[in-house]
Order: structure tokens, then sequence, then C-alpha cells
């Protein structure tokens, strides 16, 4: 039945062959384009077979591993190449596959006329390649493969214009401090597969069999330290505090792959990771509360950031960083499903608002660039008035953006509710809940007030643009705005599968889809919450429906503030700024983070390398070699008077040897 | 496969015999060059058939286990001299990596090599007889015999062929690696000494000499010399010095056959005969060995982070790398001692291949100044994408062949000493910085000076190209190679699991 899966990651791997190596060849955009899109259309198809088949299976036999060979095996230790269909995987794979074709549609018609084209779809594709292996491999190992090859494409793909130093150098940063959390990953995968043979004698790092003896984990001293060292891979991967400052950096790249790689996939890698092992986590109270607080601090302090830069996609990267807390939030409160369906709705209009925000930059970039002008065609403060110019982007962008908001009906509006209230009403973290919610509840307030100041600087008001180049801004072609539409329309029903259990009742007995489809994969999980929960949550009915009000209520006040200040009255903001400089400052400055970086770790580990070189293998290892070597030197130069060359030296000692073989052979 | 003929006593000679051909050819290169390709083919082609071949050959009769050829005759009857050589997986695969190594080494330095061509080719040629010699050996004296066969042809190379400070170089590498042989000879007299007034049997059979008992105090001695000798080669931390010059100065060719295959005698010397002779001293030094290992691993890369060279760079960067497998080798467990001998083999493709990288750079425009170069991604595409694919190998990344050996190695590692593999951890992560940050700016950033250059030729593309599918093989498929080592390291290890 799933036999063929291994056709899902095959596809892309081929176009990346076909694009890598006959690309330039090619040449033809559309032929390069096509073969690139087609290739991840072809894996969505394959995609939605599995989900019907496994939708088709009863509940409990929804868990299959299709082995393809065996890759590394040496004594104890196994890891193969074999994939993992369940439930949970065929979430990724419908995310990926298809957010991801539509994002290579996008890229068709955005990177037009770009040089090396071809390298781009080629890129693409082997990041889809990488990412499908992460999120399909069936063991820690093969994930790894798809972990640091979704990293190198990161990698390339943001310094995809290598002839710009920002961009290799956001580049650079981005896969060094993924590297960074890697090592977290792998140390996590030493301790589980060492600590589980060395006590039971179960040899692997297999996911179905670690799950399958998760209640042995119960007495594992170490689970919070390999619970820990695991998180602190999902923390380069996914940018949460205090690897999280490469994310905003990555805007450097084009436009699709912020949208792709930045947004809807490989940024969601640690949270799918975590859920994938809920049944470690769940064990681990004391890391379930230090994700928990690392996401919700993560949610709000990017969310601050946001609120002061200009430039319209790195407001969208801190927005990134911020959604991404919400879900590291919703792990460590034991709401896996809730965290997984935020990462489904995210990747939908985070998606959408990224690509709509490439539609705009591509149209300012035109026309400042018709008008030799030199300003920045990502300043917002370059746009406004844009709406009239691009009705269908400003109406998708709209939607994705009344989706992230938290306003009702949109998907946003179901994934972040269901996280704040479990956040709020979870058994596992007592008295902290108040502050969790907290942090949720004022980064949503964030969220709603930067992203319709985005939009209100975007595309209302005054066009700031030169009027000659107003001329030019135009809407984008179908290829652009298509995908556009799509992933509104998803923007808004997506959330629909996932309804929380309140609002469905209410709505006459619609069951949370999404929440039931996972069950299985977080099934140990929800048995151990309710064996080990202290004091069994019992909240009223009411305070939820309290909450969920007073949540739509905060993202009102949001718009609202957003709106007198960037609509009513523009002047607001330049007073705020002057009456309080050092807090913009800081603010603005990104709360000089990445110079606190450079200070304590980038700067003395240059300094260590060049005294470790200079200083002790020039001056001391070598001082003693040649202050032996200059004694035989010495007596070789003596040599050198007798015979021509060091040959004799080597002779010498053949000589030597051979004279002491005998000597001892005669005297013993 | 029957083996019906002394394939091993080829595998050794037919180089030597090369050399010796192509000696009244002296005045005519072309010829010269050929007769020693010819032979470089030949080995590469022989070895090829046994690494297809061994996993269904039978135990080789008379020899101990886990050997599949071996060749067995008296050589100097009055002195216990065996002719003996063997071969079981471990040497299979050095063998096939010397044969590979050795022809590449010549196509890499084809049309660099202006002077005195035939006498290069014959130092290489001389070279593959020592190294083949080395790793098939099952006897003390004929080893320390091809070990110091293997060494002069070198020290010729890097003096005659070398660029910089060669002299400097090629006799500090010479010092350095004859301290470290004297020493050796010592110790093989010593144990073929004690062996042989213990039962009146003296031989320098090597499996007649594992299992001598020794008093710990002489054992830990004898195996001390060992040590100093194989760790200079490997090079373990703080005998590495040599490297770094003996790297840069070397001509191309023989710094891909320095970091290809001698680094990989010094570790392939500690585990066919330091740790077997001297089982119970071995384990006594193996804390030192392992300090100094994790040391060596972090230091290397560290110091690799510092350099502007980039030749000296890629040369640091092998310490870093070989301090990987001197790691494998100290924790002595099944699963890490794999991972050391797949990590040499790896260490050989890819460092092979950066050195081949970096000396077809050094050719084109004569500088090896990282800051000198820049944007090589827009000029020469091929060349740039082989260099990037072959800097991410050597950072480890998975899906590649060094990723395998590394992770190997940890994870035997780990279950020894957990602490060891989280400081040997930085060496994970600072190879990723120092090899993002000589891609940087060899081929994104804009280069300071215009440099005009021409992508690979045909030549050189195939070399890069077989080496790259190599890696990406080994990377993707590696269970048949570990599959061959099994038995052996099965054997040597004590069956610890």
């Amino acid at each position: 039945m799933f036999d063929n899966v291994w056709l899902i990651p095959l596809f892309p791997l081929i176009g990346f062959l076909i694009n890598g190596l006959f690309g330039k060849a090619i040449k033809e955009e559309k032929v390069i384009g096509g073969i690139g899109a087609l290739a991840v259309l072809c894996s969505f198809a394959v995609a939605c077979m599995t989900l019907f088949n496994i939708i088709s299976l009863p509940v409990h036999e929804r868990v299959h591993n299709v082995p393809v060979f065996t890759w590394i095996k040496s004594g104890t230790f196994q890891a193969d190449v074999a994939f993992l269909i369940d439930p949970l995987s065929c979430v990724m794979l419908m995310v990926v596959t298809g957010v991801g074709f539509l994002i290579h549609v996008y890229s068709i018609g955005y990177m037009h006329g770009e040089e090396g084209f071809y390298r781009f779809f080629a890129y693409l594709n082997l990041f889809t390649f990488s990412m499908l292996l992460l999120v399909m491999g069936n063991n820690l190992l093969l994930m790894f493969v798809g972990w640091e090859g979704v990293g190198l494409c990161s990698y390339l793909l943001i310094g995809y214009y290598f002839h710009k130093k920002s961009a290799g150098d956001a580049g650079k940063k981005a896969f060094v401090m993924n590297r960074v959390g890697d090592f977290g990953f792998l140390l996590g995968v030493f301790t589980l597969y060492w600590w589980l043979g060395q006590n039971h004698g179960i040899w692997t790092i297999q996911f179905t069999e670690l799950a399958k003896h998760a209640e042995l984990f119960q007495g594992c001293t170490l689970l919070t330290v390999i619970t820990l060292v695991f998180f602190v891979g999902a923390t380069g991967k996914s940018a949460q505090i205090p690897l999280y400052t490469w994310l905003p950096d990555a805007m450097e790249g084009p436009t699709p792959v912020s949208a792709l790689i930045h947004a809807a996939t490989m940024v969601t890698a640690g949270v799918y990771m975590i859920g994938r092992m809920n049944f470690l986590y769940i064990q681990a109270p004391t890391t379930m509360m230090v994700v928990a607080l690392i996401g919700g601090a993560t949610a709000l302090f990017a969310a601050t950031i946001g609120t002061a830069q200009n430039d319209i996609k790195r407001v969208l990267a801190y927005s990134t960083v911020s959604q991404l807390g919400y879900m590291f939030l919703a792990m460590g409160v034991g709401a896996f499903a809730a965290g997984i369906f935020h990462l489904m709705t995210h990747a939908f209009f985070k998606a959408c608002l990224f690509l709509g925000s490439g539609a705009v930059i591509h149209s300012m970039h035109h026309a400042l660039h018709h008008c030799h002008s030199h300003d920045d065609a990502q300043d917002m403060r370059n746009m406004g008035g844009l709406k009239s110019k691009m009705p269908l982007t400003y109406g998708t962008f709209l939607i994705a953006t009344i989706a992230i908001a938290g306003i009702p009906g949109f998907a946003g509006f179901f994934s972040k509710d269901e996280i704040l209230w479990q956040a709020f009403a979870n058994p596992h973290h007592g008295s902290l809940n108040i502050l969790l919610w907290a942090f949720g509840a004022c980064a949503a307030l964030l969220t709603a007030f930067y992203m319709f100041r985005l939009v209100f600087m975007t595309f209302h008001g005054e066009c700031r643009i030169t009027p000659k180049a107003k001329d030019h801004l135009h809407e984008s072609p179908m290829v652009i705005v298509f995908p556009l539409i799509v992933l509104a329309f998803l923007s808004v029903v997506g959330g629909y599968i996932g309804m929380p259990k309140i609002l469905g009742e209410l709505l006459g007995g619609i069951p949370n889809y999404f929440e039931h489809f996972l069950a299985p994969v977080f099934e140990f999980s929800e048995e151990f919450t309710k064996a080990h929960a202290h004091v069994a949550g019992h909240h009223s009915v009411a305070l939820e429906w309290g909450l969920m009000g007073l949540s739509v209520l905060i993202a009102f006040v949001g718009i609202g503030i957003a709106f007198v200040l960037y609509v009513k009255d523009t002047t607001i903001p330049a007073k705020f700024t002057s009456a309080f400089p050092a807090l913009h400052r800081a603010v603005y400055n990104k709360w000089y983070i990445d110079e606190l970086y450079d200070f304590l770790f980038v700067n003395p580990c240059k300094a260590l390398g060049n005294f470790l070189w200079k200083g002790f293998d020039v001056v001391v290892v070598d001082g003693i070699v040649n202050g032996v070597g200059s004694i035989v030197m010495g007596f070789s130069g003596i040599l050198r008077y007798i015979q021509s060359g060091y040959v004799f030296n080597y002779a010498f000692s053949m000589t030597l040897g051979a004279v002491v073989i005998v000597a001892f052979y005669i005297f013993r | 496969m029957a083996m019906n003929y002394p394939i091993l006593t080829i595998l050794i000679f037919l180089p030597l015999a090369g050399a010796l051909a192509l000696v009244p050819f002296w005045r005519r290169e072309r010829w010269a060059k050929g007769i020693a390709m010819g032979c470089a083919v030949v080995e590469l082609a022989l070895a090829g058939r046994l690494l297809f071949a061994a996993a269904g050959l039978p135990a080789a009769s008379g020899a101990p286990g886990g050997y599949f050829l071996w060749e067995d005759h008296v050589w100097i009857e009055r002195f216990g001299i065996r002719y003996t050589l063997g071969m079981d997986g471990i040497s299979l695969l050095m063998v096939a990596l010397t044969a590979f190594i050795t022809l590449l080494a010549m196509l890499v330095s084809w049309r660099g090599i202006r002077e005195r061509v035939p006498l290069h080719y014959l130092m290489l040629l001389v070279m593959e007889s020592g190294i083949m010699g080395v790793f098939l050996a099952q006897d003390l004296f004929l080893f320390y015999l091809f070990w110091e066969v293997m060494l002069i042809p070198m020290f010729f190379l890097i003096g005659i062929w070398g660029h910089g400070r060669r002299i400097y170089s090629a006799v500090k590498f010479f010092i350095y690696t004859m301290a470290g042989s004297l020493l050796m000879l010592l110790a093989i007299i010593g144990i073929y000494l004690i062996h042989g007034a213990r039962g009146g049997n003296y031989t320098f059979a090597l499996h007649d000499l594992i299992g001598t008992p020794l008093d710990p105090g002489t054992a830990l001695w004898l195996f001390a010399a060992f040590l100093f000798a194989f760790a200079i080669k490997v090079p373990v931390f703080p005998l590495h010095t040599w490297l770094p010059d003996a790297h840069t100065d070397a001509p191309t060719a023989g710094s891909v056959i320095l970091a290809g295959l001698l680094l990989k005698t010094g570790a392939y010397g500690l585990i066919r005969f330091g740790y077997p002779l001297f089982p119970t001293a071995a384990k006594a030094v193996t804390p030192l060995l392992l300090t100094l290992a994790v040391i060596g691993i972090v230091y290397g890369s560290w110091v690799a982070y510092a350099q502007e060279d980039m030749k000296r760079l890629v040369a640091y960067s092998s310490v870093g790398h070989m301090g990987f497998v001197a790691l494998g080798i100290a924790v002595w467990s099944p699963v890490a001692l794999s991972g050391a001998v797949l990590q040499m083999v790896n260490h050989g493709i890819t460092t092979g291949a950066l050195f081949a990288l970096v000396g077809m750079l050094d050719e084109r425009t004569d500088t090896r100044e990282i800051s000198a170069y820049g944007g090589l991604w827009g000029k020469v595409p091929l060349l740039a994408f082989f260099f990037l694919l072959f800097s991410m190998a050597s950072a480890g990344l998975p899906g590649l062949n060094n990723f395998v050996g590394e992770f190997l190695i940890l994870a035997g590692a780990f279950r020894v000493t957990p602490v060891a593999v989280v400081i040997a951890f930085v060496g994970i992560v600072l190879p990723l910085i120092y090899t993002v940050r000589l891609v940087q700016q060899l081929l994104f950033v804009e280069e300071r000076r215009p440099l005009t250059l021409p992508d690979l030729s045909l030549r050189e593309g195939a070399i890069l190209a077989v080496l790259a599918l190599t890696a990406v093989y080994l990377g993707v498929h590696p269970a048949p190679l570990l599959g061959l080592l099994k038995v052996s390291v099965a054997l040597l290890t004590g069956g610890l699991p």
C-alpha cells in the first residue's frame, strides 16, 4: 500500500539533478521552472494518495515503516534509509509538497530573468528533497540527513545573490548557527541510543521502536538532558531564543525562499521533531517547562522587534520567529496537536504574506528601476497606497493578515486560540500557566498591531513613491497571483478542520478532525498526562469562552492601535519615537543581540584561533622540534660534505638498524 | 574467484617493476609518464577486482582469522624473517585507497610537474610499492622495510618539486619520521628478542608475536615506541607540526598522497601492530591517547580557522579529521574502530580532493592566499561546484562520506567517554565555520583584484567527478564497506559489542 512512498522524495531529487546538470544548457526558463514545479507536483500527487490510503485505514493501523535499503550498519548500530508514514508525516507531507508546489509556481514568475535561474530551481528541488527526508525519515539519523540538507540549501539560497556581501554573510550566519544547534541534535541521538541500549538492551534510533518502548524512559534520569539537547537543535533550526538571530538576516534571500524555507517548512522542523518525539518530552517535565518558556518568551520578544522594523520582509521575519514561538509554547504545554495545527495554518498564511510581500517588492523594484531611483524597494516608508495598484495582492494579503492576527473565522484564530487556551489550562506547569498565557496574549496584541501597521504602511494612505515611478506600479502576472489566491483561500478554510471543541459543539457537534487524525501519534502523551496530571485541569466552559473573547478583543485592540497610529494620525509614531529615543533605538536595533553575540562568541573565537596557531604551534611545539632539528641538521650538515644529499642519511639509519639487529643477535 | 597467482606480491612489486621499467625512457617524458600511468591503472584494476570479489572469498588457509589472502615464505631463516603478506578487510580498504589515490595523484600532477618528470613518476611508483607493502606485510621486519621505502620518496617529492621553504619542510618531515621509525625499530627488535628468549623461536612474524607475555613495564616502553612512531604519522597532537609545513610546501601530488595515504599508515600501524601486540599497555595508555585525540580534533580545527593560506588551512583541517581517527582507535570498540577505518578512507578521498582543488587554483593563479580570490562561482562554475561539494563533505555534511565515519567514531566513543565526545563536538561545529568562511571568500564575494582563470579541463573534471561520485557513494551506501570490516574489527576488538 505504501510501497511507492519513496517516489515522494525521489521526484524532487530527479528535478534537482536535471536542472543542476543540464539547466545551464536548457536555458529556456519555462522548461526549467516547469521541471522544478512538476517534480514537486508529482510528489504532491503521491503524497495525496498516501494520505487517502492512511485515512482509509482503521485508526490503529495508520503507522507504517517502509524500508528502502540499509544505510549504515556496524556492530549494534543500524540506520536504514526507511520512511515512516503516519498521520503526522502525512500532515507534513501535505504542507511541504502542497505549499512547496505553489511556491515553485510563484518562483517561475518571480525569478523571471534572474541570472542563474536554473540554479535557483535546482536548489529549490534539492531543498524539497531534503525536507521530505526530514519529515519521512523513520529514524533519527535519516532525519538528521534532511535536517542538515535543508540547512545547506538554506545557506545556498540565502546567498543566492552571491556577489552581495550581505547576502553571503547572512547565509553563513544561518548555516553556522544551525550547526551550533545540530551539536545538540547529535548529542541527543548519542545519549538516547546509548541509554536505551545500555540499560535495556534495545539498540535503536527508529522512531516507532522508541515509541514502543516509551514507558522505559520513565525511570531515565538522563531524559531531561536528552530532551533538552534535542531542543537545542530545535532552537537553531526553528530560530528560537537564543539562536534566532539568523532568521531575520536570512531575508537577504529571494522572497520565494523566505516563504518556503524561512516560513512554511524548514523553520518548523524543530516543532515537528518535538512532535515526533512527544512521548519523550511528555515524560520530562523540566524540559517541557523550558520549551514552553522559551517558546512563549520568543513569541513576545520577537514581536516587540517586529513593531519597529521598516523593511517589509524583516517585519515578516520577526513575525515568523514569534509564531514559531507559539508553536513551541504549544509543544511545551503538551498541546502537540495544536502546535502542529498552528504549524500548518501558519504555513498557509505566512507563505501567503511572504509571497504577497514579494509581489509588492517586485512591483516596487520595477517601478523604481524604471525611473532610476535608488530608493529601497523593501522599505515600507517608500510604499503606501498600493491598494489600488495591486488589488489582488492587497486582497490576499489582507486575508492572510486577518488570519495571523487571530480574527474569528480565519485559520490563525483557531490554531492560536487553541494554543492560548492550552497554555492557560494545561495540567503541567501549575501557576506558571498564567505567565505562559500572558506571553502568548501580549504577543497576540503585538502581532495584530505590527501586521496591520505593515498593511497600513504598505497598502493604505498616500503613495510615497515618486510620482514618476508610481505609474509603473502594476499588479503581478497570474503565475504570481494564482498561488496567492490559493494560499489566501487556505488561510480561511484551513482552520475549520481543527475547530476547538467548544466552538464545534456550539455549531452542532463539528469534531476537531485535525486532532482526531493526529491522535494515534500523541496517544502515549495523552495517556501519560491523564495518569500523571497533579490536578485534573477542570476549567469551566465559561472561562474558556471568556478567554476566547479576551483574545479576540486583544486582536482588535492591536488593530485599533495600528489604525490610529498609521492611518488616523500618522504623526504619533514620530512623536513617540522622540519621546523615548533610547527605547526606540534599542528595539529598532533588535535589542543589540547581534552585537552582543559578536562580542561574546565571534571575536574571541577568532582571537583564540590565531593565538593557538602563531603562539602555540609555531613558537612552542616548533620551537622544541627546531631545537632538536638543529642538532640533527648540524649532524647531517657534516654528512653532506661526505655525500651529496640526504639519501645518505637514510642509508645510514638503515645500516644502523641492521647493525643493531646483528649486534643484538650476536651478543645477546 | 580463485586466486591462483600471488596477487599480493604483484600488488606490491608491480609499481616497483614499473619504476625500473621507466628508467630506460629517462629522456622520453611521455613514455615515462605512460608507463607510470599504466602501472597505476593496473594496480587500481587489481585492487578494484579484489574489492568486488572480497565479500565472497573464503578464509585463507593457514592464515589467522579474518584474512582471505595469505602469502607466506621463509625469507632470511637465520633471523626468523619471513616474507608474509596477508589481506583482511582493513588491508583491502587501505590497498584500494592506495591504488586509487596514487592514480589520482599522477593525474593531478600531469601538467604541473615540468622538471625531472620521469624521476617524479619514479618516486610516485616507489612510494606506491612501499605503501602497499605497509598495508600488506604481516612480518614486523618486512613491515619496517616497507615503512622506510615508503617514506624516502616523499622526502624527495617535497624537497625537489615543492614550493616555499621546501628544504626546511622536507627536513622537518624527515627528522620527525626518522625519530619515530628508529624508535619503532628498537621496539621491534625488543619484542623479537623477548619472544625468542622465551621459547627459542626467534621470529618477526606478527601473528606469532601477538600474545607474547610481557611484564607491564617492558610492554609499556615497547608500546610507547610504536605509539610514538605511529602517532607522528597520524598525526596526534602535539606531534603534528611537521604536517602543515610538509603539506603546504609539497607539490600537489605530494600533498594528495601525504594526506590521502601516508597519514593512514600511522593509524593503520596502530590498528594492526601497536594495539594487538601490546593490548594491556595500550589499555593503560588509552586515557592519554583519548585526551590527545580530542585535543587534536579541537586544536586542529581551531587553528585551521585562523589560516590565510588555503593549503595550510586544508592541512590543519587534516589534523582535526585525523584526530577523529585517533579517537576511534583509542576507544577500540567495533563501532568506533569501523568508523575509524572508514574515516581513513573518507579523509583520503575528501582531503585528497581538496588538495587537488587547491593545486588547480594555485596552478592557475600562482597564489594560495584565500583573500586573493573571490567570485569563482560566477567565473569557474565547475571548479566552484566541486569545491563546495568537497568542502561540505569535509565539514561532515550527512549524505556525504565523512559524516558516516565521524558519526560511527563518536557513537562508539560515547559509550566509553561521553565527555570526550562532547568536547569533540567542537570539531563538528568548527569545520563548518572555517569551510564556510573559505567557500564564502573563494566562491562568493567580489575579488579584490580581477583574476582571470579557465575552468576545469577534461582531465581535471574527470578526476574530481570520480572523487565526487566516490564521496557521494560512500556517504549514501557505506554498508558494503562496513560489511568488509566486520570480521577483522570484531576479532581485533575481542568481540566486544
